[in-house]
């Protein structure tokens, strides 16, 4: 019945494209075939399963009176050996195959072969690129060329790119099916991911975890060029109007929904850097220094004073109704920024904008007042009420 | 006035909150208010609000509270199942440029609600509802260790879910997918009050959730019949054990996490912030850390049912009991130590990822067991294909299916290219309909003429049977194959138009289950109104194995006149194979815990704390706070707790299942 009802759309199936059986990166390759073979080792017992299922169903049925009936069978020590033994040993397979899977394909791990009949060579040095998850927004940071990009990925065909990932306020999960698995981008957490493209082509990329309002609109083309087309593409970039500084992130990271592709010619050096250790803000101590200072003793009892008033954290932040005001811990480890320091003039905290009511409008996106979107400690934005 | 006294009084609770502006939710609130106002009439004009309140709304009857979380469950599903609906109408329509119908406002507070409900409010109240009625006739014992708590631990459950309804029409709910990952759940990214609804819906149902857990092990571990030993209880008393036991460790699991969001929330610590070491992370480990047994806790009670029914209805004693318990207890244990398979994609590294991928798969080596001792009670046996076989039967097809993409997902690498995909929504709808849904059905039809005394209608549904095991395979297998092609879960619109078939499809399943609900609802009506046609006299319809049939349909208060005595696992065929005679005289005044109004009144109290906490009226939550401390207190002092049944009752009530049962054996 259940096979009947799945005929018609056989049909249907052939006109599809599952990205994920038929991918175009060598990791995605792999991890199809782990899916695969998996699940063939299953159906050795699924299958039979399934079967018995039916036919005992249709054997000893109540109306069938020449099958067999022991009302006081209930025990054979030789089909419990095999009922627990079957299922033993195919999970004994398979947990070797996903304990060798596991750590081949692990994300973190540098590719050992750009397609299974190519060996890794030394000439292919691998292309980095910083991923940041924005709100609703994917940034790519090229840090071999200083070029960035935002809802753009292009690479070129057999080169290992190797990503790094973080995210800006909320966590996503950085995931182009066509390349490789996916794996989270969490704000001030690093993850990793080695992919190579083996084909040239443009496929989608997206987040793969609901992030907020904004999320499905929060996917990007993944370009896999040939070398000389991907020359081409930095070219384009680097002919671009755009730059990506400090103040320009700040203003980019806030909340917008399908974004356009926009390049950028050149990108703060240190910008990603800044990013996951959430500190692009001017003033803000980074949470490496942070973690420095604490690995040797901490700063004491004057480390709960190095805080100043946040008068805003992103786009939204608003305080808990009971806790105290909302502070951030202030940096202290050069004189630069010391000398840029905000003022310390304690300001109100944000109004609590209205609540918004079911029915009424979501907030607006871009900001609704120019005057607000300056960032700067120090400046109270005017709430968007 | 004064908008400072106004804030004070109100909180943040004002005009703007109500959804004025929404007319799906203005029509809706039509419906339901009047729906309310019209059962608000006819339970007034029948005068039936002292009969409520004196036989259902206080009683300690765990027949009754069982039957009250069957009817919370149902309700709820028609909610919940509203939602789905929704979804699947936006996904099938929101191509080609088309936004759908549904803002991202709502639609994400939809698929929030949906899973919050179906898990919470809907599997959680039937199988707890299913577990307080049959346990403790299965063990041949009068009620639960703790009557009023039993019926406290339910009002709860109903606090829970009305602060979830609420929510539908007064503010918003969680826009944050059912587990509410921060930081997304953080005030910074949440300010409104759908995460607050979230987090005391769950807190208020969570207590009752526990309490109802610590209730049914103790009832199983102190209440079972001489003779009855573990080795001798049925299997469904074994899983509702080992459920219960998985209930009290792991919720409190829960509550502890929901209680530091809520900290982060309320008064700004930094557990799961971004800033000031705070780790977001930390919350998806702790909620999974009860969310991979809140699964086993759905699933287990399910095969007990299968493994009831399967052996009554192959007309068999279970095959391989001892393995079976086994399995469960390894099921129970093995259910802690997996719970990082819900996130390898967090980058855990690869040992930590292969460990928890290993111990998933091992949990597929009983699970299948289970799934073969199952056959082979059927093999050799007279299989009646009643409703509660053909549910069981559907299951076994269906769940394996979902077993395999199971364990597939729980392959860290396959994990990778699958995760949050539809192809993950497919596999657990697989397991929770295919499983824990199909077992409260087949349970429900099992048990029904127990707690009636008329059985469920077989034409509708058997229609019902139909609809949602079609309608489930066209809701939930073109996901399959859309996780395939890499589409993820959540989204509210697409833009390749070559999915689209596909969305339609599954939408046209979940139409399917709409008329499978719908004939569900139909099959408790007919039966209802052929109640004497379907009568049961003997108070064992299916020729039944276990305690509970030993006894009437619907069973007295007391349940059992005289305790009855174990000698075999299956004890009820045992005595009808023995020749067991049914005693009729020498009956005693039985000891009876009263009714007592005090759950309703504390579950209201906290719920309206809930509510006040929620919208920030701080003076109504510690108003409401105190008044529960007061009563809980003052409860205490209330010495009327119990009461007897007089013998000569015990003996009117016996006399005439005697001349019951006298006149159904004559024709």
């Amino acid at each position: 019945m259940k096979l009947l009802a799945l005929l018609p759309f056989a049909a249907l199936l052939g006109g599809c494209d599952f990205v994920v059986l038929a991918p175009a990166g060598d990791i995605a390759a792999q991890q199809r075939d782990l899916v695969v073979i998996s699940t063939v080792l299953m159906l050795i017992i699924v299958l039979p399963v399934m079967a018995l299922t039916i036919f005992f169903a249709w054997r000893y049925r109540q109306s069938n009176t020449q099958a067999p009936y022991e009302p006081d069978w209930d025990h054979s020590t030789q089909l419990e050996l095999v009922i627990w033994s079957a299922p033993l040993l195919i999970i004994i397979c398979l947990g070797a195959l996903t304990w060798m899977g596991t750590h081949l394909l692990d994300p973190y791990r540098s590719l050992g072969r750009i397609a299974a009949d190519k060996p890794i060579e030394s000439k292919d040095a691998p292309l980095n690129v910083e991923v940041v998850a924005l709100d609703w927004k994917w940034l790519f940071i090229y840090p071999d060329y200083g070029v960035a990009a935002v809802n753009e990925l292009a690479a070129p065909v057999d080169r290992p790119i190797r990503f790094r990932i973080t995210a800006s306020s909320v966590m996503n999960s950085f995931y182009i099916p066509a390349l490789a698995g996916q794996i989270y981008a969490m704000p001030g957490m690093e993850t990793k991911l080695h992919a190579v493209a083996n084909k040239p082509g443009t496929f989608r990329g997206f987040s793969a975890n609901y992030s907020g309002a904004g999320f499905s609109g929060m996917h990007f083309e993944f370009k896999s060029l040939s070398n000389a087309d991907f020359d081409k593409w930095i070219a384009t970039a680097k002919a671009s109007s755009n730059m990506l500084g400090r103040t320009d992130y700040l203003q980019l990271e806030r909340p917008s929904e399908n974004d356009p592709v926009r390049l950028y010619r050149s990108v703060d050096r240190d910008l990603y850097k800044a990013i996951l250790n959430m500190c692009v803000e001017p003033g803000k101590m980074c949470m490496s220094e942070m973690m420095a200072i604490d690995a040797k003793g901490g700063l004491g009892r004057e480390g709960f004073n190095n805080t100043l008033p946040l008068t805003y954290d992103k786009y939204a932040r608003r305080g808990a109704p009971l806790g105290s005001e909302p502070t951030f811990v202030a940096g202290i480890c050069s004189m630069d920024e010391i000398k840029d320091a905000p003022s310390r003039e304690v300001t109100a905290p944000l109004d609590l904008t209205p609540l918004r009511g079911f029915g009424l409008k979501r907030p607006p996106f871009s900001p609704a007042h120019p005057s607000s979107t300056s960032l700067l400690l120090g400046q109270r934005p005017k709430s968007e009420s | 006035m004064n908008p400072d006294l106004v804030k004070m009084i109100f909180g943040r609770l004002n005009l703007e909150a109500l959804p004025l502006h929404e007319p799906i939710l203005v029509g809706t609130f039509a419906v339901v208010a009047t729906g309310g106002l019209a059962l608000f009439a006819i339970v007034t004009y029948f005068r039936l609000w002292t009969y409520l309140w004196r036989e259902w709304f206080t009683t300690v009857d765990h027949k009754r509270i069982g039957i009250m979380y069957m009817i919370l469950g149902i309700v709820m599903l028609l909610r919940g199942f509203a939602d789905a609906l929704m979804m699947r109408l936006q996904q099938a329509i929101a191509f080609n440029g088309s936004d759908g119908y549904l803002p991202a406002h709502h639609y994400d507070q939809v698929f929030t609600a949906h899973g919050v409900i179906m898990i919470f409010f809907v599997a959680m109240p039937l199988v707890t509802g299913l577990m307080n009625y049959v346990v403790p006739l299965q063990i041949g014992a009068r009620d639960v260790s703790f009557p009023f708590l039993n019926n406290f631990s339910f009002w709860m459950t109903v606090g829970g879910a009305v602060l979830v309804m609420m929510s539908l029409f007064v503010g918003e709910f969680a826009r944050t997918g059912w587990l509410a990952y921060p930081p997304l759940s953080n005030i910074g990214y949440s300010p409104d009050v759908g995460v607050d609804y979230y987090i005391w819906g769950l807190q208020v149902a969570g207590v009752g959730t526990t309490l109802s857990g610590i209730n049914l092990v103790c009832t199983i571990v102190k209440l079972r019949a001489p003779g009855m030993t573990m080795m001798k209880m049925p299997v469904f008393t074994w899983t509702s054990l080992c459920t219960n036991v998985l209930i009290v460790a792991s919720f409190p699991v829960l509550t502890a996490v929901l209680a530091l969001l809520s900290l982060d929330r309320y008064v700004g610590t930094n557990f799961f912030t971004n800033d000031f070491g705070g780790n977001p992370m930390m919350y998806v480990n702790l909620i999974w850390i009860w969310g991979h047994p809140e699964v086993y806790i759905l699933v287990l009670p399910a095969f007990g049912i299968f493994s009831e029914v399967t052996a009554t209805f192959s007309g068999k004693r279970l095959f391989g009991y001892t393995s079976m318990v086994y399995a469960t207890v390894v099921i129970t244990i093995l259910s802690y130590l997996v719970w990082l398979h819900h996130f390898f994609t967090m980058g855990s590294g690869a040992s930590v990822n292969s460990f928890f991928g290993i111990t998933t798969m091992i949990i597929s080596i009983p699970t299948g067991a289970k799934m073969f001792n199952w056959l082979f009670t059927m093999y050799r046996g007279r299989i009646r294909f009643e409703l509660p076989m053909m549910w069981t039967v559907a299951f076994m097809l269906t769940f394996v299916i979902g077993g395999m993409t199971g364990v597939l997902l729980a392959v860290p690498p396959a994990d990778f290219v699958l995760h949050n995909s539809l192809f993950l929504i497919a596999h657990f709808h697989n397991v929770i309909i295919g499983g824990v849904l199909f077992g409260l059905f087949a349970g429900i039809n099992y048990w029904f003429p127990k707690a009636f005394g008329f059985r469920l209608d077989p034409f509708w549904g058997k229609l019902s049977f139909w609809f949602w095991v079609s309608g489930f395979y066209f809701a939930f297998m073109p996901l399959y194959v859309l996780g395939l092609m890499g589409v993820t879960r959540r989204l509210r619109v697409f833009d390749d138009p070559s999915l689209q078939i596909w969305f339609v499809i599954a939408a046209f399943g979940a139409f399917l289950i709409l008329l499978g609900i719908g004939a569900m609802l139909m099959q408790f009506a007919v039966s209802i109104l052929r109640r004497e046609q379907l009568k049961d006299t003997t108070g064992d319809p299916w020729n039944a194995r276990t305690l509970e049939w030993a006894t009437s349909s619907p069973p007295p208060d007391y349940n059992f006149a005289f305790t009855p005595v174990v000698y075999d696992n299956d004890a009820w065929w045992d005595m009808k194979r023995r020749g067991y005679k049914r005693p009729l005289g020498g009956f005693k005044p039985i000891h009876m815990p009263s009714n007592t109004g005090t759950g309703i009144i504390l579950a209201g109290f906290a719920t309206v704390m809930g509510f006040a906490l929620i919208w920030y009226i701080w003076w109504l939550a510690a108003v409401s706070f105190v008044a529960l401390l007061a009563v809980a207190i003052g409860h205490t002092f209330n010495y009327h707790r119990d009461f007897h049944i007089p013998a000569d009752e015990v003996v009117r009530t016996e006399d005439a299942r005697t001349r019951v049962l006298a006149a159904g054996a004559q024709t």
